[in-house]
């Protein structure tokens, strides 16, 4: 089965991933802290799609798509284009590499999140592992 | 898209005279102060001084330097107002003067705050030159910056791209007193970098060729370094040649890792030198045949093209143990330690502290590029081959 991106299944399904990975639980064991992933609008998608990613000590305890008016508060947001969230799930882009060359914008407690960078890789990880439809 | 970030580097005998076209008026000098005592700095400082800066020198790095100090470092600046820093020692130092060099310059941020994701605006009010005494660190090129948050035993890899020094002076005049731990200790942290960088999965074509040279370079040439270490007459041609092949592969190794990355022998190295201060090099250099025979299991590619490239006889299917096992005849022939337990390292403090290498490892920014990722399972198994000196056939 293929979940389509973004969706709230696509969204679900990593979630599901991440809460079976040993991995994440383990890197991520004191981590708390729940994202936003902005998709932004550009030739290949036209509009702007909010996904929320619940974490909290090496697991995920929801996941949610969200409309713009129902935005939650959250610590971190990491915002691109459509096509460049596709080259990152389709592993063409290596996520960190992406934030370096800023091409994803992440925003938030930058000195918390450098502690964690093997938690952040397992995230994508699950991404990438999501049977992914465009 | 990516980056390739370097300084401008001056390098070869006499590099240092360059110091004397300087311009400016106040350079703040950030060393150790072993360099200051046996004249190293003074060395840098007669050139500055010919060039008409008035010097001041903050001389309290420390090995594998704490948050704290660089802040210290920082402060010294601020009060001094220098136009240019200069970073001086090994990676320590240069480290130390880096991270000083970005609060200086953003006196709103922590060290813990320097990562590759912001922009900093540096070079509003200084510029940064840096100066190895080892060969090995490459810390003089790149712009990772590795500190200890000393409260919690832990190495951070931390730098921007823009805090890369703005002039490198290799000149293997100031690494040529260097003894034969010390050679040993910096010569095994090239290689390191160096195979690392080749065989890490931020690789590129314009940091393999770099990384290959040095591996190549420091493979021959260090055991003639650490020989003319414990020469009576150090300086005959040979030994000198073997000295500027080491003082430039480890820059090449530091341009090649440093624009891509290196692997987990420094994810486990840092862990391992942190909590039971072993050198860096040392830690590095001791687990880098272990972690290539474990990475060769699953991932050899890297490793076959590394291996041949380098002219190491392999038999089919089986570069990762004839790397690791050349590694380990270098390493021998340096008079290094080939496991954890010859490191000095008690059995029992080892297992105590093994949950936390591990978990510290695995969140080592270093190991996000391994060719092969270890589970946590594995990558006990790993340091507990690395203890006992078994090689890894997993």
């Amino acid at each position: 089965m293929k979940y389509k991106f973004p969706s709230v299944e696509w969204i679900n399904k990593v979630r599901e991933l991440l809460n079976e990975s040993e991995s994440y639980q383990r890197s991520a064991k004191d981590w708390e802290g729940d994202f936003i992933f902005v998709v932004e609008p550009d030739e290949a998608y036209p509009h702007t799609s909010y996904l929320h990613l619940e974490l909290y000590h090496g697991s995920s305890p929801g996941a949610a798509l969200v409309n713009e008016d129902e935005l939650p508060e959250t610590e971190y947001s990491l915002n691109a284009p459509f096509s460049t969230w596709r080259r990152v799930i389709e592993g063409k882009l290596d996520p960190i590499q992406g934030m370096m060359t800023r091409q994803l914008k992440l925003k938030g407690d930058l000195m918390k999140i450098m502690r964690y960078p093997k938690a952040a890789q397992e995230i994508v990880s699950c991404c990438a592992d999501v049977p992914t439809e465009w | 898209m990516w980056h390739f970030v370097s300084p401008n580097i001056v390098f070869g005998e006499g590099a240092l005279n360059s110091l004397e076209e300087l311009i400016g008026k106040r350079a703040l000098i950030i060393t150790d102060n072993n360099l200051v005592q046996i004249g190293i700095a003074e060395q840098v400082t007669s050139y500055l001084i010919k060039a008409g800066f008035d010097i001041q020198v903050f001389d309290e790095v420390e090995p594998d330097p704490t948050t704290q100090t660089v802040i210290k470092g920082a402060a010294a600046a601020s009060e001094f107002k220098p136009d240019w820093i200069v970073g001086l020692g090994g990676g320590s130092p240069l480290d130390a003067a880096k991270a000083a060099w970005v609060l200086y310059e953003r006196p709103d941020l922590q060290p813990a705050e320097i990562n590759p994701f912001i922009k900093l605006g540096l070079r509003e009010k200084s510029r940064l030159i840096t100066i190895p005494t080892t060969s090995g660190t490459g810390a003089e090129v790149t712009w990772g910056i590795v500190l200890t948050d000393a409260e919690n035993q832990r190495k951070m890899g931390l730098g921007n791209r823009e805090n890369a020094a703005d002039i490198a002076i290799v000149d293997p005049v100031m690494a040529a007193g260097m003894p034969p731990r010390l050679t040993a200790d910096t010569g095994m942290d090239a290689l390191t970098h160096a195979i690392e960088g080749f065989i890490c999965t931020w690789h590129t074509d314009i940091t393999d060729g770099l990384c290959l040279n040095a591996a190549r370079d420091i493979l021959k040439y260090l055991p003639r370094a650490y020989e003319a270490s414990q020469s009576d007459n150090p300086d005959q041609d040979h030994y000198k040649k073997a000295r500027e092949k080491m003082h430039n592969a480890a820059s090449c190794a530091g341009l090649g890792f440093g624009n891509a990355m290196a692997s987990i022998a420094h994810a486990m190295g840092h862990t391992l030198g942190s909590i039971f201060h072993l050198p860096h090099g040392r830690a590095v250099g001791l687990l880098l045949p272990y972690t290539i025979e474990f990475t060769a299991q699953e991932a050899p590619q890297r490793i076959n093209k590394l291996t041949a490239a380098l002219g190491i006889q392999t038999p089919e299917g089986k570069a990762g143990p004839a790397l690791a096992s050349h590694i380990r005849e270098i390493s021998r022939a340096i008079g290094l330690p080939g496991n954890i337990a010859d490191a000095g390292i008690e059995e029992s403090e080892f297992v105590s502290q093994l949950d936390k290498l591990v978990d510290d490892a695995f969140n080592d920014t270093q190991m996000i590029t391994a060719a092969r990722t270890p589970s946590f399972e594995e990558l006990e198994h790993i340091f507990k081959a690395a203890y006992h000196g078994q090689p890894v056939d997993f």
